[in-house]
């Protein structure tokens, strides 16, 4: 059971990909590795106005993560709270987690040869901060939400 | 040692309140100012971090070797690129007066110490980059309200209605200013949004107008009518305030909502429902007069028209419309002190205050300095010294430029990364990036007004310096030092702080001062002495203007209809590119390696060119740009659209260079076409061919 989530305010989203180079800064990744992704679908009119909504994606951390099982060295670990993150002294960088998500989220760091991902930044999460694309976030349209506070 | 500093982004120009955490001369984190922002950065604000680290930046002074353009270097000492430009100067200063020298910026709060050092060393051509930029916004302000452009915040938060032709705020980003237009749209608020094209900004509107490109005046002009004739003006603020209110009624007459629908393409009933909602949120609606509206001949009547819109809405100095910016005199406190120096009695080279009595004489204008180069009218420009103003970037074609400034005897360019004028030039001065440098303190005006100050989260990375410093020891040479009255940082704040009752330490707190804890407002029947006109009202029939022989109210005309072929070649901003100087940072260049030419579905088609197909922009001349198409429905068909700062040409910059396509180089002959009323150079009145490129090889000759 997930403990928390990411959820976008599409209406308040503008698009500016800020979120992605927070993360990266965060993380001090180089040129390469994208751990957040903004899309958006082809724009549509709606009562005479171009429109489109925004979608966020990090990593889903999965109930039941594929790419936890497949980690030859059991450095991919799911924390009780629902977390899925590496462990980065036990990642031998095989990517073998790359190939069994189903939508291929963990990236390899080409500065330190080993498997990267969104950790819903963890160890802000343990001091009681919120996470770093939500943090900084232009125009705070990323909330971080536990999931008790929605009631699920 | 983990440390915390307060300080102010650097990534554009807007410089929001930053909060960076170090350790190890290391940013470990960095962050909106939380007592301002609520932590909110952009993605550039981030990717200040991968500036400090790229070493495709000057690393130490730099003086040329072989021809201007060369790219040869020769890496020197602070101690002799210091005695190479004072030695010249001195010489330029002997043989042609201290006037023949000019100093550019790019603006901002910290123009007083270029002014200082330019005006102390004997010359009154101080410029700044504003006449591509807000020149005709301030010109039009001035003339109507008799304060400049940046004579009223915007309390965007609190009003109803926001109307921005053209300000695509959400690209071009000032996140104050965001998450107020976010916070308004939440309470229900409405955006109408005008463009020739479909952009962020317009994504989040209620209302979109999508223009013949050159027509803003026109949709300006039907909207004053309508409003007007449905007397939806504040009667009392008006009799009060402005003249010149039954001339703009005459005037306005013929232009009817069904004649601007017809002239700007969109339908007579959206402007009409338009009004119908003007009706019920005013006074609360904003009209942005604009921010960068140098683009059309007539941009300069575009603007004033959005500022007599907010004076016939009586939106001045009320909550949810345009509040005039207080002081610490406001607030019953002492101000700081800021570096001076009185402006020589020289006539200005650029003509301004003399051939040109209607602009602002403060940083003239930097297009108007070139007939000096070249003629001696009025007197020889010898040198010309670039703060972090990259005039080949910023005005049309370089190519022409360069042919001018060939004239002078010494270019200096003063700058964190390599600008096209700094590889052309002399010197290059490198300045430590914003993380790495300390900057003056500034006040920073509005109904709460506040000091705040850029401290240096970092030691530089390499041999590099800020400002101030760069100033001074340069003034020491030139025996002007006392004009600049400190050694170090600390001795400088001391001295700006001396008259307030506060000290540098008192930014520790929340990284800027609060001069005062609730906004102030006046008294809205008591403004008369703000409006700074030759009669102290708001004046719709402008004195300057007609003194200068200039129409206050300029009679429309059509914009010219691009030639069978052509387009219209309209440029823009994208949120994670500051024009020009983050095009090379890596995590930048990661997200927008290159811009793109947006280009209207149906016209592609005709001219057989789809997504992604790579298109020949060509100019008047035959300059060829050269681009990948972005085919789209939410453009015109007579503009062409491009993201401009691209097309570097400087080697060092592996990633910038010759990536993407550059407008200013397509603006062939564009340098003297310029608004004689507003000063600004006239950047969307360039018509280019556009054609498949024979450069897409559907050819492969290997296996
Ligand atoms: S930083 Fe915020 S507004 Fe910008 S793209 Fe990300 S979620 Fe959207
Ligand atoms: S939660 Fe942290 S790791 Fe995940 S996308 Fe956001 S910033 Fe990156
Ligand atoms: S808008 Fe972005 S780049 Fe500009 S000052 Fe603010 S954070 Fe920095």
């Amino acid at each position: 059971m997930n403990n928390y989530m990411i959820y976008l305010n599409s209406k308040r989203c503008i698009g500016c990909h800020g979120c992605e180079v927070h993360c990266k800064i965060n993380k001090g990744l180089p040129v390469g590795p994208i751990l957040c992704e903004i899309g958006h679908d082809p724009l549509k009119s709606v009562k005479g106005v171009p429109k489109t909504e925004f979608t966020f994606r990090s990593c889903f951390h999965c109930d039941d993560p594929f790419c936890v099982p497949i980690c030859p060295t059991a450095a991919m670990i799911k924390r009780p709270d629902g977390i899925v993150y590496i462990d980065q002294e036990r990642c031998i960088g095989c990517m073998a987690c790359a190939g069994a998500c189903p939508w291929s989220i963990p990236q390899i760091n080409p500065d330190t040869n080993k498997a990267v991902k969104c950790d819903y930044c963890l160890d802000r999460v343990d001091r009681g901060k919120r996470p770093a694309c939500v943090t900084k976030c232009t125009t705070h349209a990323l909330k971080f939400v536990t999931i008790k506070e929605v009631g699920l | 040692m983990k440390k915390s500093v307060y300080s102010m982004c650097g990534m554009c120009t807007v410089r929001c309140p930053i909060r960076v955490e170090v350790e190890n001369n290391k940013v470990v984190w960095i962050e909106g100012n939380q007592h301002l922002l609520g932590g909110a950065l952009c993605a550039k604000g981030s990717a200040g971090v991968a500036l400090v680290a790229d070493n495709e930046r000057p690393q130490q002074p730099l003086i040329r070797e072989g021809g201007r353009g060369a790219g040869r270097w020769q890496k020197v000492s602070w101690h002799t690129a210091y005695d190479y430009i004072t030695d010249k100067l001195k010489k330029i200063k002997k043989e042609h007066g201290p006037e023949s020298v000019v100093l550019s910026s790019r603006g901002g709060p910290w123009q007083d110490m270029y002014k200082t050092f330019i005006h102390a060393f004997g010359s009154p051509n101080y410029t700044n980059h504003d006449n591509t930029c807000g020149r005709n916004t301030h010109h039009a302000s001035l003339s109507l309200n008799g304060v400049g452009r940046t004579g009223f915040g915007y309390d965007i938060k609190n009003s109803k209605h926001l109307v921005l032709f053209g300000r695509n705020m959400f690209a071009s980003l000032k996140i104050a200013e965001n998450l107020q237009t976010m916070d308004m749209l939440d309470n229900g608020g409405r955006l109408t949004y005008v463009d020739v094209r479909q952009s962020m900004t317009g994504l989040k509107a209620s209302r979109f107008f999508q223009v013949r490109p050159g027509t803003d005046y026109a949709l300006a002009l039907g909207m004053i009518h309508e409003i007007i004739k449905r007397g939806l003006y504040d009667e009392e603020f008006i009799d009060r305030y402005v003249s010149g209110f039954d001339e703009l009624c005459y005037f306005v007459e013929q232009y009817t909502p069904q004649w601007a629908a017809k002239e700007c393409g969109v339908k007579e009933k959206a402007i009409l429902d338009f009004v119908d909602e003007v009706a019920e949120d005013m006074p609360q609606v904003i009209f942005h007069p604009g921010w960068n509206l140098s683009r059309y001949k007539d941009s300069f009547y575009a603007s004033r028209a959005l500022h007599i819109l907010n004076v016939l809405m009586g939106n001045i100095e009320t909550k949810g419309g345009l509040i005039i910016p207080k002081g610490p005199s406001d607030c019953g406190i002492k101000g700081i002190r800021n570096l001076d120096c009185p402006k020589p009695d020289i006539k200005r080279a650029d003509g301004v205050g003399w051939k040109y009595k209607h602009f602002d004489k403060g940083p003239g204008l930097a297009h108007l300095f070139f007939d000096a180069m070249e003629k001696h009218d009025p007197y020889a420009v010898k040198a010309w010294i670039a703060m972090r103003h990259d005039p080949f970037t910023s005005m049309p074609d370089p190519q022409r430029q360069k042919r001018f400034f060939d004239n002078c005897d010494l270019l200096v360019s003063i700058d964190t990364h390599y600008s096209e004028f700094g590889w052309y030039s002399d010197v290059i001065l490198p300045e430590s990036t914003y993380l790495e440098r300390d900057n003056p303190i500034c006040l920073q005006k509005g109904p709460k007004p506040r000091l705040a100050v850029r401290r240096k989260a970092l030691e530089p990375e390499f041999d590099t310096k800020a400002g101030w410093e760069i100033f001074k020891q340069l003034a020491d040479r030139l025996d002007i030092g006392d004009y600049f009255p400190y050694k170090t940082i600390e001795e400088l704040y001391e001295w700006q702080l001396e008259p307030t009752e506060f000290t540098i330490d008192d930014f520790e707190e929340k990284g800027f001062i609060s001069l005062s804890d609730k906004p102030i407002m006046f008294d809205r029947q008591e403004l008369a002495g703000q409006f700074n006109t030759p009669s102290g009202k708001i004046e719709i029939i402008s004195k300057k203007l007609e003194d200068a022989n200039l129409p206050s109210l300029l009679t429309y005309e059509s914009p010219r209809k691009p030639p069978k072929g052509m387009f219209r070649l309209v440029y823009g901003r994208a949120a994670v590119h500051s024009h020009s100087h983050t095009i090379n940072n890596p995590l930048l260049h990661e997200l927008m390696p290159k811009n793109s030419l947006w280009i209207n579905k149906k016209i592609a088609a005709k001219l057989g060119v789809e997504e992604n197909d790579v298109v020949d922009v060509i100019a008047e001349n035959g300059v060829t740009e050269r681009v990948r198409a972005r085919v789209t429905e939410f453009i015109h068909p007579e503009a062409v659209y491009t993201v401009h700062g691209f097309g570097r040409q400087i080697p060092l910059q592996t990633k910038a260079y010759h990536a993407g396509l550059s407008d200013q180089k397509l603006m062939v002959n564009k340098l003297d076409d310029w608004d004689r009323a507003g000063g600004a150079i006239n950047l969307c009145e360039t018509f280019v061919q556009v054609r498949l490129s024979p450069n897409n090889p559907k050819r492969s000759v290997e296996l």
